[in-house]
């Protein structure tokens, strides 16, 4: 960490974030998006560990611990949408899928 | 420490970019595996060996078979072996190998090598993060606790295949009439 500045570290969870970000807004399949999704969950906590590594506080992993759980718990209530979504409307598109827009 | 750093989010920022480009989702799963697990070197050169091993057992392991399984149950039919045999062409794991072998390279490197500080310090230990997660943050970690119960219990009633029930005024007998 004595030869790393902490600013190379953020500069690479930020190209992830806006990697993921991208992938958010340009593919139509579900679970494109919830991939990228994951993919900007990530690079946040690269970038909380980053920090916590930087000011040698443990307070970092631990916030990564709680982004880790709650990613668990996105993903799973996500890919059972993405189940009852392909069993209804039998696409995965998000284009096609227009029912709440009034 | 930082030649690891960099050739493992270098790894992480290509595999995060075939990510995105794919277009069958398996093979972009194949390569957020990879993602994934060049993250977890970067922890490691970080400084932070708990978060590493968390990243490969938590994401790498569990996320991941969970997109698999449902990208898997996605295409039940006919046409599904035939895809499959598309799907395992060369091209399609020869990318997510060559960088997942760089990362094991990697790996071979710093734990064979002879000199004992080569291997990345941990600069917070997993000793420090469960007294910090069982001291002043036992509040937060409750809370998760709830959080996963919602996300269990609302995967299972999302996840449930009703029968798409009509009102009894709205169902049609075809012996009352």
């Amino acid at each position: 960490m004595s030869t790393l500045h902490a600013h190379t570290v953020l500069i690479v969870a930020a190209i992830l974030f806006v990697l993921g970000l991208a992938g958010v807004l340009t593919r139509k399949n579900i679970i494109f998006m919830l991939l990228s999704i994951e993919i900007m969950l990530n690079a946040a906590g690269l970038a909380f560990v980053a920090a916590g590594s930087r000011w040698q506080q443990p307070d970092g992993q631990v916030m990564y611990l709680f982004i880790l759980a709650m990613a668990a718990a996105e993903v799973s209530v996500a890919l059972a949408l993405v189940l009852q979504i392909q069993h209804q409307h039998k696409t995965l598109d998000v284009e096609e899928l227009k029912e709440l827009k009034d | 420490m930082s030649l690891v750093f960099y050739i493992s989010s270098f790894i992480a920022i290509l595999s995060t970019i075939m990510v995105i480009t794919r277009y069958q989702p398996i093979h972009a799963l194949l390569y957020l595996v990879v993602s994934f697990l060049a993250l977890a070197v970067t922890f490691l050169s970080l400084g932070a060996p708990f978060a590493a091993a968390l990243q490969v057992i938590v994401y790498a392991g569990a996320i991941v078979v969970l997109f698999i399984f449902v990208v898997m149950m996605l295409n039940l039919g006919k046409q599904t072996a035939q895809q499959e045999k598309e799907w395992l062409q060369l091209r399609a794991w020869l990318g997510p190998s060559i960088l997942s072998l760089v990362l094991l390279a990697e790996m071979a490197v710093l734990l064979l090598q002879d000199d004992p500080t080569g291997m990345p310090a941990a600069v917070v230990t997993p000793k420090q993060v469960s007294l910090s997660l069982y001291g002043e943050y036992i509040i937060a970690v409750e809370l998760v606790g709830f959080l996963l119960m919602t996300g269990i219990v609302g995967a299972a009633h999302i996840g449930k295949h009703k029968k798409k029930s009509l009102h009894r005024f709205l169902q049609t007998y075809p012996n009352l009439n």
